[in-house]
């Protein structure tokens, strides 16, 4: 069941006139433009034990994402495909307003758009993750960890799992006669294929004003936000409305077009962070 | 182009395998209040899928902390019956059903005057009966159209549907074997006569152009579903004058 948010902050809400008047001017509180995202760093391989692990800064955000591949049988309707799962955990340490458990709308939101975007366009080669046709087949879990929430959770997240993936290495594997696999998990037998890049670029609609890149404060002052997940050809590969309030058409054509701009940033972002550590 | 799996999904002629144009809906059913206890009820049918939403409220929870001082609360959840898929669907809530749950509040609570009713919630529950493509747009529909019969004071009716890309032609309400093949497939839901789109999603890939041309045609399309609405609930006015 979908709950209306009944624990709102109540500061933001004062800022908001505040927030108008600078956007006004084509001003941000942190210096930004209406269209730029905050600085964005990506650190990868963080994490040894994972196949493949990004850290992200997003502003303040931080997200990290952690890949691990495991040895699995395929859905019945794809026995000639590996599997991609992506799931989000709201960690608590990272906002007063995360609480442990189970993750709620919100983190399966997250984990769902993101998920989507990688599946529909192909971004990760399943057809490459076949051990045994219809028997054995690499999973491939994408797990994203909130670290700290200063909004816009879903690009952070989106360049994390990027990231992690495009450096993530497939693991070696013996096979015993028994039919057994057993996963060398110290041996690599080269990288895991990825075949697109994907970033998503979330933007929020206050008032009459689309801004890319929402800080926290500005998702909580916020009608309604979109998700825009483009490749790196500049086609749209997944997209999702999020929050309480509409777009006019003309208004969903803007958000179309500053995102798609926007990626631009994000990409190159994405392309120096993997050259530089690659 | 549009064959998958040796079914034919547009024809050279260019029709759809169930001899609909790509522009075309389905059979579209609605009644109004269909059920005794709930203030609101409605059963929406496209095609083969049958949802039937019902609306409780503005009442007062049993959580007392969730109410909020200067609105009600809306409450949303979109349900599958075990029985309405082909394979036996799981009663326990999947994170597909969370998704969606959170979707269709999202699209509604821009159009129910919730500033009206503080401290009390209104429950709005969608069970899809039998799934054939566009549950979450028929629910969205039918969720509307209880929210009116219960007499809840609404901005506008929202109406929606799904526009599917299959082999690069756009085609209107998508059904479960077009989904099944489908590029990429676009739920819409609006609010026509307050010129807002409230629930938008794309599952696939489709350029900026692709984008444009299906709002036009969903958006074409919600305006006439919304206009069933109306005719829907008109007649049960009038039906309830003639007693």
């Amino acid at each position: 069941m979908s709950t209306t948010p009944f624990k709102i902050p109540i500061v933001p809400s004062i800022k908001r006139e505040t927030y108008l008047n600078l956007y006004s001017r084509g001003l941000r509180l942190d210096n930004r433009d209406l269209y730029t995202p905050r600085r964005v760093e990506i650190e990868t391989g963080v994490v040894e034990k994972a196949n493949g692990s990004a850290l992200v800064s997003l502003g303040n955000t931080k997200v990290m994402a952690g890949v691990k591949i495991e040895v699995g049988t395929p859905f019945r309707d794809t026995p000639d495909q590996g599997v991609l799962t992506v799931h989000a955990e709201f960690v608590p340490l990272a906002s007063p307003t995360f609480e442990p458990g189970p993750p709620d709308e919100n983190a399966i939101e997250l984990a769902r758009v993101v998920d989507r975007s990688l599946r529909e366009v192909g971004a990760v080669d399943l057809s490459s993750l076949v051990i045994r046709e219809g028997e054995k087949v690499w999973i491939v879990w994408v797990d994203l960890y909130i670290l700290d929430h200063d909004g816009n959770l879903f690009d952070a997240s989106m360049l994390a799992a990027m990231a992690a993936l495009k450096t993530a290495s497939l693991p070696d594997y013996e096979e015993y006669e028994t039919g057994e696999i057993e996963v060398l998990r110290d041996k690599s037998q080269g990288p895991l294929k990825v075949d697109h890049t994907v970033v998503t670029v979330t933007t929020a609609k206050i008032g009459n004003y689309i801004i890319v890149d929402p800080t926290l404060d500005e998702e909580a002052i916020s009608d309604a936000r979109m998700v825009v997940a483009v490749d790196e050809q500049g086609r749209i590969v997944g997209l999702q409305k999020t929050g309480p309030h509409g777009y006019t058409r003309e208004e969903l054509e803007r958000v179309l077009n500053i995102s798609l701009s926007a990626s631009k940033v994000y990409f190159k972002s994405l392309e120096e962070a993997l050259a530089r550590q690659g | 182009m549009g064959k998958k799996g040796g079914q034919v999904l547009i024809t050279e002629e260019g029709l759809r395998h169930d001899g609909r144009r790509p522009d075309e809906l389905r059979q579209v059913r609605m009644e109004v209040d269909v059920l005794e206890n709930a203030d609101g009820s409605a059963l929406v049918e496209f095609g083969g899928t049958k949802v039937l939403a019902a609306v409780y409220g503005p009442r007062e929870p049993i959580q007392k902390y969730i109410v909020l001082p200067d609105k009600a609360v809306l409450r949303v959840r979109y349900h599958m019956a075990p029985f309405s898929t082909s394979e036996r669907k799981s009663p326990a809530p999947s994170r597909r059903e969370v998704e969606l749950s959170k979707v269709i509040r999202e699209a509604l609570e821009s159009v129910v005057l919730s500033d009206l009713y503080p401290r009390t919630v209104i429950d709005v529950f969608i069970e899809v009966l039998q799934a054939d493509g566009g549950t979450r747009t028929t629910g969205l529909t039918a969720a509307s159209l209880a929210l009116a019969d219960a007499g809840i004071p609404l901005r506008a009716l929202v109406g929606a549907v799904a526009v599917g890309k299959i082999g690069g032609t756009l085609v209107l309400d998508i059904d479960e074997v077009e989904d099944n093949y489908a590029e990429a497939d676009m739920p819409v839901g609006a609010a026509p006569d307050i010129g807002l789109v409230t629930l938008f999603q794309i599952n696939g890939v489709m350029t900026k152009e692709e984008v444009a041309k299906g709002l036009d045609m969903a958006l074409n399309a919600i305006e006439r579903i919304v206009e069933m609405e109306k005719e829907v609930l008109r007649s049960k006015y009038a039906r309830v004058g003639e007693v």
